[in-house]
């Protein structure tokens, strides 16, 4: 099985990041092909739903269903945002992408403006990020040399500047309308759907929002085709996908393999769980996806469905691996603070909400729970869940809903012996 | 249109309203924070989640667009659990402190935690505590209590052009304010204490003053401009506690200026005059009405006698009623005196007859998609009006805005053209002459010594084409253009310009002054419209004549010439004055004086811009031995002896006046052409009356008078160039010299104000020891020694 | 230190020459009528040339400079993390403690770094050369535990690394 294939191909390169790297793998071939033949937009739209490329930053979304939303050719300005305000815990792919692959995204963000109809485009990325910004702005210029951006790109008549905006830390801009609200120069609030970006988003124009990695799957695709890409991964669950494994292994690292991989495989090509220990729990798709028990996990193919079925999501790819050391109620602790914290106020549930269940859960790891807590935890948390205008409420009451699921009476052991039951109190977590 | 169904209950409704819009309109109640029906839809506060069959979460009501077949449940158990969810989520962060808040009785919070809330809490952890900030003296922060629904917030941005208040911070740290502690500077901020769901923000003034559910409301009518916002008085005991703003969506929506809102606070002023006075061999004695009447009316029968009725002249407030105008000019014209007016700031009013007071509803204006503003410094003459140009300027309005110096409107405008007198008569000279080259011969002959030989400038020609080609224009000639020396030929122009283009001319009203202008409270007509030859507002201080009669107003800050006014006034022999309130120079020269009612205290009727007649009735008792009006001067033409003074109710005033304006017959008058323009040389004094200064009641509102709005009173506004020329620098001391007068004022150099012009502020203790509010002045530089 | 920024007056005036064409530049990135787009690059830029930190009266200026309300920028500013409206030392450690980071001995970083400069979160060292900041994911969850020094990804940290790391720093 080949790895790497997609968005990771010139990794093997010196310097991939180089214009003469990304050249070398093909790269920018399908967009001289597209303006010198013209192809129809179409056409295009078509091959990426054939190809089952689904949105690579947590929503799952079909993108060629995406890009046929757009009104390509109602006149007056349109935009092609790229979404790179990584942020989700667990989550490291597109920093990578864009240190280590740019002219990959700007081709897939050129190729989108012209499949969509944008005569302008901007990689939304998240301001810590400034090595990646950097490489991205060299790219940037390098493409610009070349004759891929500006007015009457190849004397094709098509026109399209691409421009990379930095954000400044905050985890919210990462949902879609919050990101577009925040390049407008506001706080990262979401705006309230409908209307979709697709009717109203840029400066109430029609706009796209793609992830990093969605965006620079696309020349890949149109230079192998849809079935290619497809048949990488399992039906309706197409191509490559770069999993981030963190935790408790002995390899983290950024792995590109097919979808519908075992997670057992998965975990092997991370060298498997560190020192040989057991392993208790993933979250597979970044710190808002509920977390799933080792046994579960441990016969789930890694795929959009596959993972459904464990009663979890892929999200981002993000895969969080705990092991038998592992306090979840501490664990549960640090991603309830989160949300807490990267709350953005606006709407009443999660500005309130998080607060409260980030509280009791310290109360109860601090030896403080009382027997009420965690049904009234599960109780806030679905006072939550769906009542918000964005996501980031239910990603917050995710994570409590699932963990006091699957690991209950760990919890419970903690309110009952205020202490904690997989280490001595003043041991903690034992970092191997 | 579509079908749809809330509670079960059918309804029809336009397929572009939000389910919320849907209930309302068929009474059917959802709870809500965030949403108002006249400012933008957020959908943040969540508390109006209903369920929407086939939607697999509840759905703001707020922002979920109706659609064909849709069913709604508000009361289902989905909703309900949604609601209560929402509801203990705002309640959790609350302080709970209704006992000690202003809000309590009226909260909305209160009053839906009763329906959704439960009576015991579970939140067991730290509350949040936010520190107050200090907005200025109109508005009071307890921002523990807010919930965040940032009304407040969208108010500021969409309704008063200003954004002065915003959210910082994020998630529970999210804050509503100014960020930096400072006054609030718009003139309409006093609409966030109403549309404050808790009691955040509350009225400072009222702090603590009354609880909800002691008051009483009574529906009133704002005086202190030409919109004639409807208010609700809060009473107590037979005191306005405090107004609010009453919804009128053809006149106010849901908004009142903050004039409106705080002028009640002048009603307990010290100087309120509360008992009939008359003073015997210099001495002020208190007395009974039958007296005080008697000794007035013999006054003025004595002057007649002796010097004759021509002799006799009455001045009223352009805030006093229809009924009052019509009575007051009545019971003048009954002693044989014509020489009644209204227009007390004015001083040009040769084109009297041909007055082209069109009336344009308030909606008009706001769907105009050219709005000229010629000597209209609008924010502060009528601030709802300048909301509704503000609306038509964020859909796209082209607004031109021509006057003699720049203030922030607040809005998108397209131009903004600073003039002098003399510049002022060439643009629009230019602007007419544009379109004159597209009209028949004889309306351009008619015009040409008007005009000029050079051709219109690229400015002019784009004003003249922007009316011409908008769908929808009006051109409002503002206070600053009627105050003129030389007022005549700018409404003249106007018209001529309005006439060319198709564009409305509003002639914006000062406060009640339509009504008074139907009442025939003018010397050149009375109410049946029959010509008359008195004396006009100028004419009347000029002649100084023996006998005044003033009618709630203090000459030396309503008139356009103080000095003049104050030396005819002492020397006059007799000088009677029907008041609210008195002051030391009113003591000086007059003889008589009868206590007043405020609005607030009396029957009455408002027209407005709009020429609606808006009839409102008294909420309290006047104070002391104080009368309305209406009544005083019916009881004046009871002593006098006259026939035609036995009214009942200020209703029988109002039908006699209506009854004799259905007699006449609408003929269209023609427009007045001037004959020529005199020039202005040297230093011309501009006088605006600040928002805060424009008639008694404000200007004994002490909230109102700390505002940041009145910091200038003092403060002569200058170009740099003129600065320069008389070698003036910023917050120098400027001696300012008019004839035989002389005052100090502090310099302020803006290069936002037309050359050879100061602009002073007039109703002020500085402008009321000068004289003509437009003449021309003498500046020098003051030593610093001299200063004190 | 840097020299004194331009913060009243002519908006043609405000700051420096430089900054005022690192501004424009990023406001031609946006369409017209959108420069409100450049608050937060333009927020970056005043704070890297301001010892690292947002003053009240540079974030006016720059409200002036792009002509919005003030009050815009301030809930720009005191939004997103990364901006400071205080000062801050001459460098800045932001240390992740997050999920994964926790999962690989964040905890264990952040104490030694806090023993080791004395200070706690949010804290600046007295002789003004640190500031230690507790921050969430940084995207870097492969690398943990992880921390940001300045503009520089510090990855796979041991209490030895992080000496190492302290000792470079000038």
């Amino acid at each position: 099985m080949q790895l790497d294939q997609v968005c990771f191909r010139t990794m093997h390169l010196d310097q991939p990041w180089s214009m003469e790297s990304y050249r070398s793998v093909g790269g920018y071939q399908m967009l001289e092909k597209i303006l010198r033949e013209k192809t129809r937009q179409e056409t295009i739209i078509e091959i990426i739903k054939n190809s089952a490329l689904r949105g690579r930053g947590g929503a799952g979304f079909p993108t060629g269903l995406k890009w046929s939303f757009m009104p390509r050719r109602m006149p007056g300005d349109k935009y092609i945002v790229c979404n790179s305000d990584e942020g989700e815990p667990g989550t490291c792919k597109d920093r990578d992408i864009i240190r280590f692959n740019p002219h990959q995204v700007i081709e897939g963000m050129i190729i989108a403006g012209y499949t969509i109809g944008a005569q302008r485009g901007y990689n939304y990325i998240r301001g810590e990020f400034f090595e990646p910004i950097e490489r991205f702005e060299q790219a940037l210029i390098e493409a610009r040399e070349a004759g891929y951006l500006g007015k009457n790109i190849l004397n094709s008549g098509f026109n399209f500047e691409l421009f990379c905006h930095p954000g400044a830390g905050a985890y919210i801009c990462g949902e879609e309308t919050a990101l577009l609200e925040s390049l407008e120069g506001k706080k990262g609030q979401p705006r309230y759907k409908p209307p979709f970006p697709a009717g109203y988003g840029l400066y109430g124009r029609p706009t796209t929002v793609n992830n990093t990695e969605t965006l620079a799957s696309v020349p890949v695709i149109l230079q192998h085709g849809a079935d290619w890409f497809h048949e990488l991964g399992t039906p309706n669950n197409g191509g490559q996908k770069i999993f981030c494994m963190s935790g408790h292994v002995n390899k983290p690292g950024n792995y590109e393999v097919p979808l519908g991989m075992p997670f057992a495989e998965l975990l092997e090509l991370a060298g498997g769980v560190r020192n040989g220990n057991k392993l208790k729990a993933v979250i597979p798709g970044g710190s808002s996806t509920p977390v799933v028990p080792a046994d579960v996990m441990m016969q789930t193919a890694m795929s959009y469905d596959g993972i459904g079925k464990a009663g979890s999501m892929l999200g981002a790819g993000s895969v969080i691996v705990m092991d038998e050391t592992t306090c979840m109620v501490k664990a549960l602790e640090r991603i309830a603070y989160f949300y807490y914290e990267e709350s953005c106020g606006q709407c009443t549930p999660c500005r309130e909400g998080t607060g409260w269940l980030y509280r009791v859960i310290k109360r109860i790891e601090d030896g403080q729970g009382r027997q009420e807590d965690l049904d009234r935890l599960i109780d806030v948390a679905n006072n939550i869940n769906g009542n918000t205008i964005c996501a980031l409420g239910d990603a917050a009451a995710a994570p409590v809903i699932s963990f006091i699921k699957h690991f209950r009476d760990e919890f419970q052991y903690h309110i009952d012996h205020k202490c904690c039951l997989v280490s001595e109190p003043e041991l903690k977590l034992n970092y191997g | 249109m579509v079908n749809i169904e809330i509670d079960g209950i059918p309804l029809r409704v336009d397929s572009a309203k939000m389910i919320i819009q849907a209930a309302d309109e068929a009474g059917i109640d959802i709870p809500r924070f965030c949403y108002h029906k006249n400012l933008s839809i957020v959908a943040n506060c969540r508390m109006c989640l209903v369920e929407v069959d086939k939607a697999r979460k509840a759905l703001p009501a707020c922002a979920t667009p109706v659609a064909n077949g849709m069913k709604v449940f508000t009361q289902s158990e989905i909703a309900l659990q949604a609601q209560r969810g929402v509801m203990e989520f705002l309640l959790i962060n609350h302080p709970l402190d209704c006992p000690i808040c202003d809000q309590g009785g009226e909260c909305e919070l209160q009053d839906l935690s009763l329906g959704y809330g439960s009576g015991i809490s579970r939140f067991s952890e730290k509350k949040r505590v936010v520190k107050d900030k200090d907005i200025g003296p109109l508005v009071q922060t307890d921002m523990t209590r807010c919930i965040h629904c940032t009304r407040c917030v969208r108010f500021g941005q969409e309704i008063a052009g200003i954004k002065e208040l915003g959210a910082t911070g994020r998630g529970e740290h999210m804050e509503i304010g100014t960020y930096v502690e400072h006054s609030l500077a718009s003139e309409l901020s006093g609409n966030i204490i109403d549309l404050c769901p808790v009691g955040a923000l509350t009225s400072k003034p009222f702090r603590y003053k009354a609880r909800a559910w002691e008051m009483t409301s009574h529906p009133s009518i704002a005086m202190h401009d030409a919109v004639g916002s409807n208010l609700d008085l809060h009473t107590r005991q037979n005191e306005v506690m405090r107004v609010v703003a009453r919804d009128n969506d053809s006149v106010n929506q849901s908004w009142i200026s903050d004039r409106d809102r705080f002028s009640y606070l002048g009603l307990k002023h010290p100087d309120r005059l509360l008992n009939p006075m008359i003073k015997q061999n210099g001495e002020w004695q208190v007395t009974d009405w039958q007296t005080a009447m008697e000794f007035a009316v013999d006054g003025l029968k004595h002057v007649k006698t002796k010097n004759g009725a021509d002799q006799i002249a009455g001045l009223i407030s352009p805030t006093a009623t229809l009924e009052e105008g019509y009575l007051f000019q009545k019971w003048l014209r009954a002693f044989g005196s014509q020489n009644v007016d209204h227009r007390l700031r004015q001083q040009d009013f040769s084109d009297a007859g041909h007055d082209q007071f069109s009336a344009m509803s308030l909606a008009d204006i706001e769907s105009s998609d050219a709005i000229v503003l010629l000597g209209c410094n609008i924010r502060s003459e009528a601030p709802l009006l300048a909301h509704r140009v503000r609306q038509s300027a964020y859909a796209g309005g082209l607004i031109s805005d021509i006057n003699f110096f720049k203030t922030d409107l607040l809005m998108p405008v397209d131009r903004q053209v600073v003039v002098n007198s003399a510049q002022l008569f060439v643009l629009l000279s230019g602007v007419a002459k544009t379109l004159l080259q597209r009209v028949d011969e004889t309306t351009a002959k008619a015009w040409r010594h008007m005009m000029r030989e050079k051709a219109p400038s690229a400015t002019e020609q784009n004003i003249a084409m922007q009316l011409a080609n908008a769908h929808q224009a009006v051109i409002i000639v503002g206070a600053l253009a009627n105050q003129h020396p030389q007022a005549s030929a700018i409404r003249s122009l106007a018209a001529l310009i309005s006439e060319l283009t198709g564009a409305h001319l509003l002639i914006l009203p000062d406060a009640n002054s339509q009504a008074l202008h139907l009442a025939g409270a003018l010397p050149h007509c009375d109410a049946s419209q029959e010509l008359k030859d008195g004396l006009n507002a100028n004419a009347i201080w000029e002649e100084q004549l023996r006998a005044y009669v003033l009618f709630n107003i203090e000459p030396e800050f309503d008139c356009a010439d103080p000095a003049a006014a104050l030396l005819a006034l002492q020397r006059a022999g007799f000088v009677m004055a029907i008041n609210s309130f008195q002051c030391d120079s009113l003591r000086d020269y007059a003889d008589v004086l009868l206590p007043l009612a405020a609005f607030t205290e009396t029957s009455g009727t408002f027209v407005g811009l709009d020429h609606q007649w808006q009839s409102f009735t008294g909420a309290v008792a006047p104070p002391g031995e104080s009368r309305p009006g209406w009544k005083i001067l019916r009881v004046l033409g009871n002593i006098s002896k006259f026939n035609g003074f036995d009214y009942v109710s200020s209703e029988g005033v109002r039908q006699e006046l209506q009854d004799q304006l259905n007699r006449l017959s609408s003929a269209r008058k023609s427009i007045y052409i001037p004959a020529e323009i005199t020039n202005v040389n040297g230093v011309q004094l501009i006088s605006e009356v600040p928002v805060y200064r424009t008639d008694s009641l404000v200007r004994h509102s002490k909230a109102l008078q700390l505002t940041p709005e009145n910091q200038f009173l003092d403060t002569m506004r200058i170009s740099p160039a003129l600065a320069e020329k008389y070698g003036l620098h910023q917050g120098d001391a400027v001696q300012i010299q008019q004839d035989e007068f002389a005052v100090s004022a502090t310099v302020l150099i803006d290069e936002q104000v037309a050359e050879n012009m100061a602009h002073l502020a007039a109703a002020s203790p500085l402008s009321a020891r000068l004289g003509n509010a437009f003449g021309n002045v003498e500046l020098s530089a003051m030593m610093e020694s001299i200063d004190a | 230190m840097t020299t004194a920024l331009q913060l009243t007056g002519h908006r043609d005036q405000l700051f420096n020459q430089v900054i005022r064409q690192q501004l424009d530049s990023w406001i031609s990135k946006y369409p017209p009528g959108q420069s409100q787009s450049a608050v937060i690059p333009a927020l970056h830029i005043l704070q890297d040339s301001h010892d690292g930190w947002l003053s009240e009266g540079l974030m006016r200026a720059l409200a002036d400079y792009l002509e919005i309300p003030a009050i815009s920028v301030f809930e720009v500013a005191t939004f997103y993390t990364m901006f400071e409206l205080k000062p801050v030392g001459k460098h800045k450690i932001s240390v992740c403690t997050n999920i994964s980071c926790l999962l690989c001995g964040s905890e264990e970083i952040a104490n030694h770094l806090q023993k080791r400069l004395g200070i706690g979160f949010g804290q600046t060292t007295a002789d003004g050369k640190f500031t230690l900041k507790e921050v969430e994911c940084l995207g870097a969850c492969v690398g943990a535990p992880m921390l940001l020094l300045d503009r520089q990804y510090h990855e796979h940290l041991t209490p030895d690394k992080v000496d190492a790391l302290l000792g470079e720093v000038k």
